[in-house]
């Protein structure tokens, strides 16, 4: 395949592309948000119920775009540094899916804070676009440029809470970590580009299928990996996530939890498996360390919290340790199984925090694990949804977590050798549920410590209804899902 | 066509349907139409259950009432069902006991009432579904899915150690079973399928099969459960509420035994007769010390918890007795002996959790010795329960007998002293039985209250009686259960035996 792009190359560089189809999501989405930054600009309503509605309009009609241009086969594009390929048009729409489900919690979250309204979709909008033009990226200077445009607005938007001291702590430490992390990765580009002094993915490809990776562009893989499980927020690169999780309006919490990690998987799968193919047997090492860490240290950190952010986020450093055997196993099955584990976690991951905004009454937050006690009386529907969704992390059936889990160890599996890291994959899901269990537990056994009943806004209604009906409903039908993932690696 | 009906499908569907239903339709506001349509729902499945044993053939051993669709078509995993005579009767035990369970709550259960209904049809959906399903990932759905109703079930209604029991529960059976699905996909993925009869006729090296076997081991031993890791159990017995405990003694425990046949055995038969003296040695250790543990008990409900365990560690031992049995007249009688003691453990311990469910109702009390003298207000339940606590030790003319008794006659044929081991449990049985009923039955009223205690009542009667008919017919004529699981089971022998057959063939060469 790499061979194949090779020959068709000198062709796409000798004639520019002025089809500028592939690219229109992207385009339109860029002077869309330049638009409604103008309007924004001007408008007078406080609350922004304009920019909000325009902001998912938008939302909507990029995807509308995105499924009429899916395509149908891998196209290099825009002198190679733009890949349009089936890889990069579902990662982009489950990307805007979930920023619009993200966008429906902030909504009433921020409404009661003071947070500038405007300017926190429109962060949003941006951020996706460097996501879509990350995922999209062919060389390492797109992936990069993608990737930057991502977390600058990332940071932006933990730090939108300003007057919050723990908030704008959380906003320097995630700068702090991500610019080290982007200083990591753009060191471990320049070295590749010295070694082989190429910049496209397809390019260092072939050059490594002429040539052993030498040490210098191993150590370049290393920086670049180390890189990568910053942004993923993998042990022992994770000390950032408790603290961002918690700091960050839990809004920003949301979308951060969950649509960056979606974004972080088509790097990963560019770098790694794009350009890196040859080196497998170097990063399935690293990540085999990165995984195994990353599960025991995130599931056993994970049951001494109290604090239900700083749960979840350790629970997500272990999600990143499961969702990592899928990339170890090194083939098409098992990349589809990590796409599979990470969006229905990023589902699960959405609709767990936006549980918390759905119980924060007011300016008051939702801390501790104790203040879920008695949802489970105090609105029965909303505690059945959330215990889904904690179920479904734990991996159990019906839910959709036991199918990523299932995929994921399936895949893991079938690498020769690789049978104990199944065994602790297993092992340590006991110990996830646990604390799980604690949280169901504390929704439907423990008395509140008020009877009132909870009344949320129609947004927070929609976006929980939506996400844990999509755990249940994944979890009983996943093969539309499961074959999406696969199509999505036939080029592969 | 009448038989083109789906009534496997309507076995797990109905009751699952049923029960959110009652969970999102009427609810605790109109708790009237809740009993109702729970009521109705339970009828209904019995019925089904009975026509499932009508159109049940039986003779030829193999699986019947087949239903296959595609379902997760790029894994191969399909919703495939089928029923054979070891499935069989335990589905009309379900079914069965769900009614029983829906009417003792109507009198029993204080609070949540409809949500408590919709949990005991959801699980007995459930509970169907694993005695049906053919499909291994299928199997373990539902296996899984259980945890979550009976986890909700012991949470919310049980007594006040409640939750570190269900927590327990769920984490010492999750650690069972995640490892068995780890051990399924693995087979899954050699051979590209997830059916469970590919996956009996799979070859496997001694090396895989003494890791596949521990891992169903670990599954099923904990639900079972057998002796060193038995624990959860009387903690769960006793704070479940009280249908909670009769679902899980008449048929979750059951659940491990059906595990045993349907996988341990068949799938992994070389490593199952490698390892079956440790399993018989902790069976007998289920048999004859918790005997003694149950002895010990001041509360009721923990007594027969330990009576359960003894009780099922016939049933591992008349499993796995059949490695050490040469003729196969002997071994089917060992799998036919375990079999009826799990229906009629079913039975008899359903029978005894319902009997202590009336006595706490009236008194709120497990302990012993806050009853005395309850004959004297309740004669009827006093006989009642005379008739429970013989069976429970096992007398003849009652299904306890039955089990035991085929149990321990064939592990006679094997090695007298297991069977002298075994038998034990007639002495110990009838001690703990008899002394629990001694001191709660017998003697002068301990004080006012117990001399005031109003006898059964119409739901009381109908629950209890029900289940001493069912015992006794048990008990005198059990020619009919075991003429529908006979030829399943010699299927069952063969597809044990042949396997180590072929592969001692092979080792020969």
């Amino acid at each position: 395949m790499f061979t194949q792009s090779l020959a068709t190359a000198p062709q796409i560089l000798n004639s520019v592309s002025h089809d500028f189809w592939p690219l229109l999501p992207e385009i339109f989405l860029l002077s869309a948000a330049s638009v409604l930054l103008l309007i924004d600009a001007f408008s007078t309503d406080m609350d922004r119920k304009l920019s909000y509605k325009l902001a998912q309009f938008i939302l909507l009609v990029t995807g509308v775009i995105l499924l009429f241009q899916f395509p149908t086969s891998q196209d290099f594009l825009y002198h190679r540094h733009f890949i349009h390929d089936p890889l990069s048009a579902t990662l982009k729409i489950s990307m805007l899916v979930l920023t619009s489900l993200s966008l429906m919690f902030a909504r009433p979250y921020i409404l009661q804070r003071r947070i500038l309204r405007g300017e926190y979709y429109l962060l949003h909008l941006f951020a996706l676009l460097g996501m879509m033009v990350l995922v999209s990226g062919s060389s390492l200077l797109s992936l990069y440029l993608g990737l930057e445009l991502m977390s600058l607005c990332l940071y932006a938007l933990v730090a939108m809470n300003r007057r919050e001291k723990l908030s704008s702590e959380a906003a320097v430490k995630y700068f702090v970590m991500g610019a080290i992390a982007s200083g990591f990765i753009l060191y471990g580009i320049s070295f590749v580009y010295g070694v082989t002094s190429q910049i496209h993915v397809a390019d260092i490809a072939a050059y490594l299928s002429d040539n052993e990776a030498n040490l210098t562009l191993r150590f370049a893989l290393v920086f670049i990996v180390t890189g990568l499980a910053f942004k993923f927020g993998a042990v022992p690169f994770q000390m950032w996530v408790p603290d961002v999780y918690q700091g960050a309006p839990t809004s920003t919490t949301v979308f951060l939890a969950s649509v960056p990690k979606v974004a972080a998987f088509g790097l990963a799968i560019r770098v790694l498996v794009f350009a890196f193919a040859g080196a497998i047997a170097d990063w399935q090492n690293l990540l085999i360390i990165l995984s195994l860490l990353s599960m025991v240290v995130g599931n056993l950190v994970a049951i001494a919290q109290t604090n239900i952010k700083r749960l979840l986020a350790y629970s997500a450093i272990a999600h990143i340790g499961y969702f990592l055997l899928g990339i170890i196993a090194g083939n098409t099955q098992g990349y589809s199984a990590s796409l599979f584990y990470i969006l229905t976690y990023a589902i699960t991951t959405v609709g767990a925090f936006g549980c918390l905004i759905y119980m924060a009454k007011g300016q008051q937050e939702i801390s501790l694990i104790d203040d879920l006690k008695g949802l489970g009386q105090r609105n029965p529907w909303a505690g059945l949804l959330v215990s889904f969704l904690f179920l479904s992390m734990a991996g159990l059936p019906p839910f959709v977590g036991f199918w990523a889990k299932l995929e994921v160890i399936k895949a893991v599996l079938n690498v020769e050798g690789l049978i104990w890291l199944a065994l602790v994959a297993a092992f340590m899901s006991i110990i996830g549920l646990f604390y799980y269990l604690r949280v169901v537990k504390v929704i439907f056994f423990d008395k509140a410590k008020n009877e009132a009943r909870i009344r949320a806004e129609r947004s927070l209604r929609l976006g929980l209804g939506i996400t844990s009906i999509a755990v249940i409903a994944l979890g009983l039908f996943p093969t539309q899902l499961l074959d999406f993932c696969q199509k999505a690696f036939q080029y592969i | 066509m009448l038989t083109e009906i789906p009534i496997l499908s309507l076995l797990i569907w109905v009751p699952l349907i049923g029960g959110f239903l009652v969970l999102f339709g009427p609810g605790d506001k109109q708790l009237v139409w809740s009993q109702r349509i729970s009521f109705v729902i339970s009828i209904l499945i019995i019925l089904l259950s009975g026509w499932l044993v009508y159109l049940f053939d039986g003779s030829s051993g193999q699986m019947e009432l087949v239903e296959f669709a595609r379902w997760i078509p790029s894994l191969n995993i399909n919703y495939s069902l089928g029923v054979d005579g070891i499935a069989v009767p335990l589905i009309v035990l379900t079914c069965f006991i769900n009614l029983l369970v829906v009417i003792a709550a109507i009198g029993s259960i204080k609070f949540r009432r409809a949500q408590y209904f919709s949990a005991a049809l959801v699980l007995t959906g459930l509970m169907n579904g694993v005695f049906v399903a053919q499909d291994a990932i299928l199997f373990y759905v539902f296996w899984e899915a259980i945890l979550i109703p009976m986890f909700l079930m012991i949470g919310v209604w049980g007594g006040p150690n409640r939750i570190y029991a269900t927590i327990k529960f769920f984490l010492f059976t999750f650690f069972g079973s995640i490892f068995m699905l780890v051990a399924l996909i693995y087979m899954g993925s050699v051979i590209g399928s997830f059916n469970i009869a590919d996956m009996q006729q799979m070859p496997l090296s001694m090396l895989e099969q003494t890791i596949i076997f521990t891992a169903f081991v670990a599954a099923f031993a904990v639900k079972i459960p057998m002796v060193p890791v038995h624990t959860w159990l009387p903690d769960a017995h006793v704070e479940a509420p009280t249908g909670g405990s009769v679902i899980l003694a008449a048929i979750m425990l059951k659940m491990g035994g059906y595990g045993f046949l349907r996988f341990a055995l068949p799938v992994t038969p070389d490593a199952a007769s490698e390892y079956a003296w440790l399993l018989i040695l902790f069976s007998l250790i289920a048999i004859a010390y918790i005997g003694f543990v149950a002895l010990a008990q001041e509360d009721m409900k923990k007594l027969i918890a330990y009576s359960s365990i003894a009780h099922m560690g016939f049933v591992t031992l008349g499993i796995f007795i059949i490695f050490n049995l040469s003729s196969l007249d002997a071994s089917s009688m060992a799998l036919q002996g375990a079999m009826i003691q799990m229906i009629s453990h079913g039975l008899i311990s359903g029978a005894m959790f319902f009997s202590i469910g009336v006595l706490y109702d009236r008194v709120h009390s497990r302990n012993i010795s806050d009853y005395g003298g309850v004959i004297n207000s309740m004669p009827i339940f006093g006989a009642l329960m005379m008739l429970f606590v013989l069976a429970n030790a096992g007398l003849p003319g009652t299904s306890g007998f039955i089990g035991e008794f085929f149990v321990i006659l064939s592990s006679f044929q094997a090695d007298w002293r297991i069977a002298l081991v075994a038998g034990t449990t007639l002495v110990l049985g009838a001690a703990y039985s008899l002394w629990l009923y001694k001191r709660v039955i017998f003697g002068k009223p301990l004080n006012d209250s117990i001399e005031r205690l109003e006898d059964l009542n119409m739901r009381e009667k109908f629950i209890l009686f029900s289940l001493a008919a069912l015992i006794i017919a048990l008990g005198i004529y059990p020619q009919p259960l075991i003429e529908i699981m006979q030829p399943s089971l010699e299927t069952l022998l063969q597809l044990t035996d042949t396997k180590i057959a072929e592969l001692n063939i092979e080792g020969a060469r």
